[in-house]
């Protein structure tokens, strides 16, 4: 594996924090840092988060004084809901051109893009592979930016013919609860569609997207890949998998006023997803299964998935506020001598510390002193009232959602399931997740 | 669910392990992959889904089947079929045809005859015009009967990897444009583009002979002015468009269909990418437009009336 010491920027973003969560696991990589303007919304072993901005300079010291050899860049903005264009075009283009400049000499550069970079238009190929380029200027000025950020990674690639580039273009990501202006979009009691069109869709699970991220840190796929997810949907059929009903909102002429007009009343309905909902879009996924990828998720499942996500909304979101990173006590937990217990910590090898013996130690302490760094979780109050949602759901699809839940939810739930109907089957697949997180 | 995937889906691996037991092997996978192998990773079926990846819907292909083409089919065109034995019965292949009327009848009328009466009763893919995709009602409707926008990539797609059959009139536009008094008179075969398509993919190419289409939508004349103002592709008069309104478009008159596949041409014989000899594209081209024209020329000879054939 070429890759041991790793930089992710970006790790505050939902990419950025799954895939250091993925490296740390992985006893093979020696080092995980990550940076980013502002504090990770995840929690994290053993990876260390530095605060700064894409200045080139300071990103180029990190890389010299740890000896990066590899940058996982997943800084782009893809998603025009997020923030300004303006600020946007700032982390997109000179954000990249700056983490470019930092990455002269490593030995392997994995570049999260997007399918923007593609385009949506009337001539477009059903399926897109590769090596298509879009026949036509970009449309909106974040095309644009993604655009001309995937220029500059081909542009480091010619000078540094050395390094490993690896370029994936995602799909829109779903099914995991994380807003985006898709999720949101689907959230609506209906579903907006152009009064006849019945674009045709794809998504990746956001699950997915992780796993991508780090299949490509974990083997050297050099070159641009295409990740999105098995299977295309008609429009209709997506909302017909979630239980909605199609809203031709949008009329075929004057589309933009239209749309301008539902912006406003808070439909979070981008330039880029007008063109989706007109046209759709998908890619031909094949280049990158070819290289031992599986996905987990078909496009039909990542919009199952979402709707039980949708299901579950209420009883989710009295969950309170999520993780919130102390850098004070993440840095005690980290280096401080006086930190002890060993005992439950999951069997990290030796080798994936960067002080030998004694920082080993130090890590299985981390983990084991994962409790104390979120008092909340055992203050919270008894279960919730039964919600409609939740009174709605088969056993089998509260099953298939265990996973996603962290323990002081899991016997939340548990309560609140021994309370209410008491299924056998779901007690004891709580009770065997539980076992599971716990040993 | 997740975890319960079809056997379908699971694709014979390339090279690389995907699982955790290949943490740190070298392992570098080979990205200059032979097409046959893009072919093993397909997409599989998802059983539950009543739409394929293209759009196409069996509920309304199925419901406009039984109803509306069946109709056409056996009534009002009473079609007759010859020589469904050049159809293959398995692989890719390029039906090609001859193509007339304002709101093509003669596209349905094939798909249906190979449906009907193939032994393997197999299914095909029609290309039609970019400019449906950006036409309200059209654009839902056509993907959901079979319909592929006429790209290269798709058909490429289409026959190769996905080994189906794929319907092209390379008169395109010129076809369906021209007017009654042209009837049976083949326009230009585009650039041979076509011929391009099926030497790519390795599939034979099958010529078909339609008469009948012509008479069921004539076409008097063509009028810009409206065309430019309606934002159509063209605006022809028939004689039920546009006195009928929209609807107007379906008003076939009731001429015999027959319909006649000629021998296949094969392809795959014609020596290393044939594609770039562009000289023997035209030729092939060319040879397979004499063919079709020759065969309706006979077709029309040996019709004794216009509605009873």
């Amino acid at each position: 594996m070429t890759s041991k010491r790793i930089l992710v920027t970006g790790l505050s973003t939902h990419w950025g924090g799954r895939v250091a969560q993925a490296l740390e696991r992985n006893p093979a990589v020696e080092t995980v840092i990550g940076v980013d303007r502002r504090p990770p919304k995840v929690e994290l072993q053993r990876t260390e988060f530095v605060q700064v901005a894409d200045s080139h300079t300071l990103i180029r010291r990190i890389v010299e004084a740890a000896e990066i050899d590899t940058v996982v860049d997943t800084r782009l903005v893809v998603d025009g809901t997020v923030t300004s264009p303006r600020l946007a075009h700032e982390n997109n283009v000179i954000g990249t051109m700056n983490v470019l400049a930092a990455c002269q000499g490593i030995k392997k550069l994995v570049f999260k893009s997007s399918a923007h970079y593609y385009g949506v238009e009337q001539d477009d190929p059903a399926y897109f592979t590769e090596t298509m380029r879009r026949a036509h200027p970009p449309r909106s000025r974040l095309e644009k930016d993604i655009y001309e950020a995937e220029s500059a990674v081909e542009d480091f690639r010619h000078r540094n013919p050395e390094t490993i580039v690896t370029v994936l273009r995602f799909t829109n990501g779903l099914g995991s609860g994380r807003p985006s202006s898709h999720a949101r979009m689907l959230d609506l009691p209906a579903v907006p569609a152009i009064l006849g069109f019945d674009p045709r869709c794809q998504f990746i699970h956001d699950e997915d997207v992780a796993n991508v991220l780090e299949h490509a840190v974990k083997f050297d796929i050099d070159g641009i890949y295409n990740a999105a997810a098995d299977g295309v949907l008609a429009l209709s059929e997506v909302a017909g998998l979630l239980g909605k009903r199609l809203a031709p909102v949008l009329l075929p002429w004057g589309t933009a006023l239209g749309s301008a007009a539902l912006r406003r009343a808070g439909v979070p309905l981008t330039a880029e997803l007008e063109r989706l909902l007109r046209f759709g879009r998908a890619l031909d996924n094949r280049r990158l299964k070819a290289t031992g990828f599986r996905f987990r998720y078909t496009t039909r499942e990542s919009v199952m998935k979402l709707r039980e996500h949708q299901r579950l909304a209420s009883l989710m979101r009295s969950d309170g506020e999520g993780y919130r990173y102390e850098r004070e006590l993440e840095e005690f937990l980290r280096y401080s001598p006086s930190v002890k217990a060993a005992n439950a910590a999951p069997a990290l090898p030796a080798n994936v510390a960067p002080r030998g013996e004694e920082s080993a130690a130090q890590l299985a302490t981390m983990s084991a002193a994962q409790p104390v760094a979120r008092p909340r979780s055992a203050a919270r109050p008894p279960a919730s009232p039964p919600t409609p949602d939740y009174a709605d759901l088969e056993s089998d699809e509260i099953i298939a959602l265990l996973d996603d839940l962290d323990t002081a939810q899991l016997e939340r739930l548990r309560e609140h399931e021994t309370a209410g109907e008491a299924r056998p089957a779901v007690l004891t697949a709580i009770e065997g997740v539980l076992a599971r997180t716990t040993a | 669910m997740a975890q319960d995937r079809s056997p379908l889906r699971e694709a014979a691996p390339v090279g690389t392990p995907g699982d955790e037991l290949a943490l740190d092997g070298p392992s570098a996978p080979s990205t200059d992959l032979a097409p046959a192998d893009l072919r093993a990773l397909l997409p599989g079926v998802e059983p539950e889904r009543q739409v394929d990846d293209w759009g196409r819907s069996e509920r309304i292909e199925g419901a406009l089947d039984a109803t509306l083409v069946e109709f056409f089919y056996r009534l009002w065109f009473g079609c007759e079929v010859e020589g469904i034995h050049n159809v293959p019965d398995e692989g890719g292949a390029l039906v090609v045809s001859n193509h007339s009327g304002a709101l093509p009848p003669d596209a349905a009328m094939i798909a249906k005859a190979i449906k009907e009466e193939h032994p393997r009763n197999r299914k095909m893919y029609l290309t039609v015009e970019h400019f449906f995709k950006d036409y309200p009602g059209f654009s839902m409707l056509l993907p959901k009967i079979g319909a592929v926008p006429a790209h290269p990539a798709n058909v490429h797609r289409l026959l190769y990897d996905e080994r189906q059959l794929v319907l092209v009139f390379p008169e395109g536009r010129k076809g369906t444009e021209k007017l009654y008094k042209d009837r049976y008179r083949l326009r230009r075969f585009g650039r041979g583009g076509f011929v391009e398509a099926a030497m790519r993919a390795g599939v034979p190419i099958v010529p078909v002979a339609l008469v009948g289409a012509e008479e069921a939508a004539p076409i008097f004349a063509q009028v810009p002015l409206l065309q430019k103002l309606t934002g159509l592709i063209y605006f022809p008069i028939t004689p039920t468009f546009p006195a009928l309104g929209p609807l107007g478009m379906l008003g076939y008159l009731p001429a015999k269909f027959k319909i006649r596949f000629l021998p296949p041409v094969r392809t795959d014989d014609m020596g290393d990418e044939p594609w770039d000899d562009k000289s023997l594209v035209q030729t092939v081209a060319h040879d397979i437009r004499a063919t079709i024209q020759d065969e309706l020329f006979d077709m029309v000879g040996e019709r004794k009336s216009v509605w009873f054939g």
